[in-house]
């Protein structure tokens, strides 16, 4: 029982405490284990000390950063996502947030800037003036939610790859932040944020997006799940810190690719 | 056939002798396998209920995970248990002889006889070392599902990078069926699996010890 206090060379204690803090559970992210304990103590939780630290949710987590791992080394960054005709498109096309659709953020257009921050050489704000100036290009791909359903819509909007090329992100850093009107947040890996189905949208259905799919701009990556695919987004940062985003604190996969 | 000619002599003497009717790979991973797929049928139930394919859901009192993050964290670690140890099971199973030795051929004409027997309570349990026609049924089945489970599971989690599968699966939506199905398959292949174990205790027993 006893903790022994170890000092590693080359780490702040002051940050990894910060990111510890991060990673710790919230009252949300317990209510696994209220379900998940009674099975649990029979399977992992055998001869094991709960006192000294381990427990299934840690056990689980850790398995889950293994298949974070063996997602990306899974991730062909060439292979693109299967894309449908118009034919094919779920209307009306599900909203689907952890509010209900009347409580979706409404951004001001007008006087919207896209912050880009972390490691790029530009750190320019962008209008969507600016941004609907962008090359665009459109998708009619399927979108997966966790959940387990999955609708097809047509998105349109500029690569996120060369946006970043245009500002100078350092595309050898390992992640892509993303920050939403709500609070929402979310990362994903480099290799993803460079595929080329992975967009800056601003249009849904041939239509500047409505509050309800993300206005002003959404991120619509086709080969990971719904939630990885950042709506209302109001800042990009290219960052090499660990910051795995709003649903994945909770307990969801961080990788979560398709 | 001539296989099965220049087997079976030798190797019933072989268990004779011993007095072993599940060699000890066999049980270590079958109980293995006990534990993984019930880890994965409850996590799976509660995945299920985040969107259910059919108008009803699980009661949460008989899922594992508590809410759709637990179950999915349940269900991706219990996979590798799942399919390493299965993948363990079916290399020494063919390698041994054993599934071809135990579990063929299957005579239409004696799973007919052998489960009319078996619904009149006259089917004899005596011989674990053999099993009758419909044992071997259920078995090879029961296998079967147990590799679609594993390549439709595949197809939902990976519809992109394992595409072809997805498509060969009938698409992303119907896959998610294909998945139900089997897990229903394995679930009622359980539900008569465990009620046998418990009318022929002895079987149990060789599962656990061996003879």
């Amino acid at each position: 029982m006893s903790r022994i206090r170890r000092v590693i060379p080359g780490v702040d204690p002051k940050l990894l405490i910060k990111d510890a803090t991060k990673a710790m559970p919230d009252p949300t992210r317990r209510l696994f284990l209220r379900g998940g304990a009674s099975l649990g103590a029979l399977t992992f939780l055998t001869g094991c000390d709960i006192v000294d630290g381990f427990s299934a949710e840690q056990a689980l987590m850790k398995i889950s950063y293994f298949n974070d791992r063996a997602q990306a080394w899974l991730f062909n960054p060439n292979r693109l996502a299967p894309t449908y005709p118009e034919s094919a498109i779920t209307r009306p096309f599900p909203f689907n947030a952890y509010y209900p659709v009347e409580e979706a953020p409404e951004v001001d257009g007008e006087n919207y800037e896209l912050e880009v921050g972390g490691l790029v050489e530009n750190k320019k704000t962008w209008t969507l003036k600016e941004l609907y100036a962008l090359p665009e290009e459109s998708q009619i791909t399927r979108h997966i939610c966790v959940e387990g359903w999955s609708a097809i819509g047509k998105w349109s909007g500029t690569r996120l790859s060369e946006f970043l090329r245009r500002v100078g992100a350092d595309l050898t850093a390992k992640y892509v932040w993303f920050r939403c009107a709500e609070g929402y947040h979310t990362s994903i890996d480099m290799p993803t944020a460079l595929h080329p189905q992975t967009q800056m949208t601003f249009k849904f259905d041939g239509e500047i997006l409505p509050t309800k799919y993300g206005f002003p701009m959404k991120v619509r990556i086709p080969t990971k799940l719904g939630f990885k695919n950042p709506k209302h987004v109001m800042e990009m940062a290219v960052i090499n810190n660990w910051n795995p985003g709003y649903w994945e604190e909770k307990g969801y996969n961080w990788f979560s690719g398709s | 056939m001539t296989a099965e000619a220049t087997h079976p002599a030798g190797d019933t003497g072989a268990v004779r002798a011993s007095g072993t009717i599940h060699p000890a790979w066999l049980r270590i991973t079958h109980w293995i396998n006990a534990i993984a797929v019930v880890m994965m049928i409850g996590s799976g139930w509660e995945i299920y209920n985040a969107s259910p394919l059919f108008p009803f859901s699980y009661p949460k009192s008989i899922t594992l995970g508590g809410w759709l993050a637990g179950a999915l964290l349940w269900h991706f670690a219990a996979m590798w248990l799942l399919v390493v140890n299965g993948l363990v099971y079916v290399t020494l199973g063919v390698l041994t002889g054993r599934f071809r030795r135990k579990l063929l051929p299957i005579r239409p004409g004696e799973v007919v006889a052998d489960a009319r027997a078996a619904l009149r309570g006259r089917l004899s349990h005596d011989d674990l070392s053999v099993y009758n026609a419909v044992q071997k049924l259920l078995y090879l089945g029961v296998i079967l599902a147990s590799v679609v489970v594993v390549l439709s599971g595949l197809a939902i989690w990976k519809p992109v990078q394992l595409q072809e599968l997805t498509a060969l699966l009938g698409g992303y939506d119907f896959a998610r069926y294909v998945h139900f199905a089997a897990m229903a398959a394995i679930v009622g292949f359980l539900l008569i699996h465990v009620i046998m174990a418990f009318l022929v205790p002895k079987s149990l027993r060789a599962m656990v010890i061996g003879r």
